[in-house]
């Protein structure tokens, strides 16, 4: 089975989640023989020799001096001048054949040429990046040997599109969080759009979690069978010791780890906080992450006057990152809006009892959690009480957590997603 | 005779490392940033502290000691001047020996006890009047508190204390449509006089004195010797006050501030009628045209001339409860490097730090500011603040 494989990021370029279950699923699937050509958006340096194939789309040349380019008719309207790409060293034909596809296409499509005017969070260089990735996918569609190709997340579907359109593989998209989970109820339409595209376009979906399946039923209006629920799944990484965390303090430490915005529920484990703080003194929360939702954490915390006992770290990684899961009692997922959210099966590895948002994706999988609403403060600081002071359900959850993940493996998604090619193919 | 009244203020925080993170915490008591200190100390002595000196000397020796003028140094930039830059202290000692030069008596830390702990605010004042007469010899008259905050239960509680005099600003909310130019007395007092900045003439040099956008601008010493001319008539003092740093470090030395300011005295006392004043000897001659009440607190900061610039937001009022909070737990240890390095902990800067009213003086504040954020101040300054608390904890003299 070959598989052109589109993605955005990955190891050791990642910025989130996205990255890190793009390289745990490629190595499950290496492991069924399962050949994948994985296509960057932007490599830089040297990657490393292995049985994965990775292709940066910045290596890709094609000469086009300055091609204009529109991707679909509708609302989005792109314009990408390649002035700075260089010849394309190896294959003529293919960049012949596509500079006149492109051309006809031009003259077919853009009578008025205009530039998008995007003016969300992303901003209008995100957006013309995904369309120059998206004129990659289709010179390789052409250039690159496969069966099925497989794009994941937003960015990628116009690549996953162009490719299908040249080869006319398969196409199977990868949802790992929709614009309505980034967004809320106010999604950048451009983006929704793109969405809306690749799963119209897709023969089959991947949703992480049922959650998102909901969401693509809904609000894509995709049918359900077209939909398949693949769940997330962790790379093991030795942790570090208790020891080694380096705990100087004495009092039990509660953590919320993730972006500090509206999505992750921050304000919720902030309010939870100030409850538990009135009742039990010998606690110390930790909000470790960076985000537009800090300074007002930082003043709500001040205003509350539990900054003796709440405590900012900013964005952590690596080691200081393990330190803090090492160092808590309990971890809190009160997310609003969460596909999956791996970051539990990170603090379980450590026997941390974890309290997770029933938004979130991961809780149709984990057992041994502590589910409430997101908005249900009450619950949650009652359930951060509880194990905080019952030995028995602290330490029920403590072995359970060490024992599902001791069971979380890659070759489970893997396998979902190696059946999937071969029904996609026809022969499943 | 109309006295021009020059009081100049020096001081220097001891800042916190921007490091100092909650991995710190309970383990780690370094929280000074010992580099940054020492580095800002030095250059400000170069390129102010020692400058200005050599010129306010050649100035007393030109006119005969008839250029005068007050100072107030911080008990932690003497402490820091004496560790980092010795010869700018000895330089300082040069001018106060010259008998025309008056120190007045401040708050140890630069801090807003004044506010918080009448208690925490006379050991201050006390300390603070001990070093002066360990390093200069002298015993101060007058009282300025840090950042001229003030109000009336200041003005009393410093009449107490024995002063003849004490600072504040000439705001406008205080004086209405009276002229700073005046010596006043405040309310409740009896025998303590007020002087009041004029801000408006202070401001030229402090702050307008390089802006190109300025109506002023360029400022000559004989321009602005008439503008203080222009007082004659219509009062008895002009009170010039303002950071000593303003000669070479806020205004540099190439905007030409040295060579304006040693014009100037020979421009003021051009006029017969003009001399200068250090600010007890202005105390002493003038009598109190009014009273002046002042029952909600002012200070030099700000357009709005009050104390926003360090309490008011949820930042700076929980910060400023915490550190107050654990007085009591800090006496109790017995230990005095733990009452110096709480006291520290007290310098207004941090809470300065920590303003987010970014408004008109937004850029002022950001001059000042070492953090990319008051939200960045305030984790490092809790954070040290949480640590401490852990060594009183450890002592046995926990706030609880």
């Amino acid at each position: 089975m070959k598989v052109l494989m589109f993605g955005w990021e990955f190891p050791p370029y990642i910025s989130g989640g996205l990255g890190t279950a793009c390289y745990g699923l490629t190595q499950g699937l290496m492991g069924k023989g399962v050949d994948i050509t994985f296509v960057l958006p932007k490599l830089v340096g040297q990657v490393e020799p292995g049985p994965l194939k990775i292709v940066g789309a910045n290596q890709v040349h094609l000469r086009w001096a300055s091609a204009v380019k529109k991707i679909a008719s509708r609302d989005l309207k792109l314009i990408e001048v390649f002035s700075q790409l260089q010849p394309y060293q190896t294959a003529e034909s293919y960049k012949h054949q596509l500079q006149v596809f492109r051309e006809q296409e031009i003259e077919k499509r853009l009578p008025n040429p205009g530039l998008i005017d995007v003016s969300s969070d992303y901003g209008r260089d995100l957006i013309s990046e995904v369309g120059r990735y998206a004129s990659v996918g289709a010179f390789l569609g052409l250039d690159v040997d496969h069966d099925v190709i497989h794009a994941h997340d937003w960015m990628t579907f116009l690549a996953g599109i162009e490719a299908k359109k040249q080869s006319k593989k398969p196409l199977i998209i990868h949802v790992h969080s929709t614009e309505f989970d980034r967004s809320g109820d106010s999604p950048n339409p451009d983006i929704f759009w793109i969405e809306k595209q690749g799963m119209d376009a897709a023969d089959y979906i991947i949703a992480v979690s049922q959650r998102t399946k909901d969401i693509i039923v809904q609000r894509y209006h995709q049918a359900p069978e077209k939909v398949t629920v693949v769940h997330n799944a962790i790379t093991k990484e030795p942790g570090i010791s208790k020891e080694a965390a380096g705990k100087l303090l004495k009092e039990k430490i509660v953590l919320f780890l993730g972006r500090v915005t509206i999505q992750k529920g921050p304000d919720y484990f902030l309010e939870a906080a100030s409850r538990v703080h009135r009742k039990l003194k010998n606690v110390r929360f930790v909000m470790a992450g960076a985000g537009d939702l800090l300074p007002r954490m930082i003043e709500r915390a001040a205003a509350l006057r539990i900054h003796d006992r709440f405590h900012f770290t900013g964005f952590l990684r690596g080691v200081e990152r393990e330190r803090i899961f090492a160092m808590s009692d309990v971890y809190v997922m009160p997310s609003v809006s969460e596909p999956f959210g791996l970051t539990p099966y990170e603090v379980m590895k450590y026997g941390v009892p974890v309290i997770l948002s029933k938004q979130s994706g991961i809780t149709e999988v984990v057992e041994n959690a502590i589910k409430v609403d997101f908005w249900d403060v009450d619950k949650l600081s009652e359930a951060i009480i509880e194990v905080l002071t019952n030995s028995e359900v602290s330490n029920s959850l403590s072995e359970g957590s060490t024992r599902e993940w001791a069971g979380v493996d890659w070759a489970t998604p893997a396998n979902k997603v190696n059946d999937l090619y071969f029904r996609a193919v026809g022969l499943g | 005779m109309i006295s021009v009244c020059f009081y100049f203020q020096i001081h220097q925080p001891y800042r916190l490392r921007k490091d100092y993170s909650f991995f710190h915490i309970g383990g780690d008591h370094n929280y000074e940033d010992v580099k940054s200190n020492r580095d800002i100390l030095s250059k400000v002595a170069q390129k102010c502290y020692l400058p200005a000196n050599k010129m306010m000397h050649e100035l007393i020796d030109r006119t005969e000691g008839k250029f005068r003028f007050s100072l107030s140094l911080s008990g932690i930039a003497l402490d820091q001047l004496i560790e980092y830059a010795p010869e700018a202290l000895y330089s300082f000692q040069d001018l106060v020996k010259t008998g025309c030069v008056e120190i007045l008596s401040e708050t140890y830390y630069h801090s807003l006890a004044s506010l918080y702990s009448p208690k925490e605010f006379t050991a201050q004042v006390q300390l603070h009047k001990k070093r002066i007469k360990e390093l200069f010899n002298y015993k101060p008259q007058s009282f300025r508190n840090t950042e001229l905050i003030y109000n009336n239960n200041l003005a009393l509680e410093v009449e107490k204390m024995g002063y003849d005099v004490i600072l504040t600003e000439g705001a406008h909310q205080i004086l209405g449509w009276k002229s700073p130019n005046f010596v006043y007395q405040p309310q409740p007092a009896y025998k303590l006089k007020l002087l009041l900045k004029n801000f408006q003439l202070s401001d030229d040099i402090a702050f307008r004195f390089s802006n190109p956008d300025w109506d002023g601008y360029p400022l000559s010493a004989p321009k602005y010797a008439e503008w203080l001319h222009q007082i004659a008539g219509n009062g008895e003092v002009v009170n010039l006050f303002f950071d000593y740093e303003t000669f070479g470090e806020h205004q540099w030395k190439e905007t030409g501030i040295f060579d304006f300011f040693q014009k100037l005295p020979g421009e003021v006392m051009k006029h017969p009628d003009f001399d200068f004043k250090t600010v007890h000897e202005v105390a002493q001659t003038c009598q109190p045209m009014s009273k002046i009440d002042v029952p909600h607190t002012i200070s030099w900061a700000d357009v709005e001339r009050d104390i926003t610039a360090w309490t008011g937001n949820p930042l700076q009022d929980s910060a400023l409860e915490s550190v107050y909070k654990i007085e009591k737990a800090v006496h109790k240890t017995k230990d005095p490097e733990l009452l110096h390095i709480w006291r520290k902990l007290q310098t207004s800067d941090h809470f300065y730090y920590m303003c987010t009213k970014w408004f008109s003086d937004g850029d002022v504040h950001k001059y000042f500011n070492p953090y990319n954020s008051p939200y960045d101040a305030y984790v490092v300054y809790v954070n040290v603040l949480n640590d401490f608390k852990e060594v009183l904890a450890q002592k046995g003299c926990s706030i609880e």
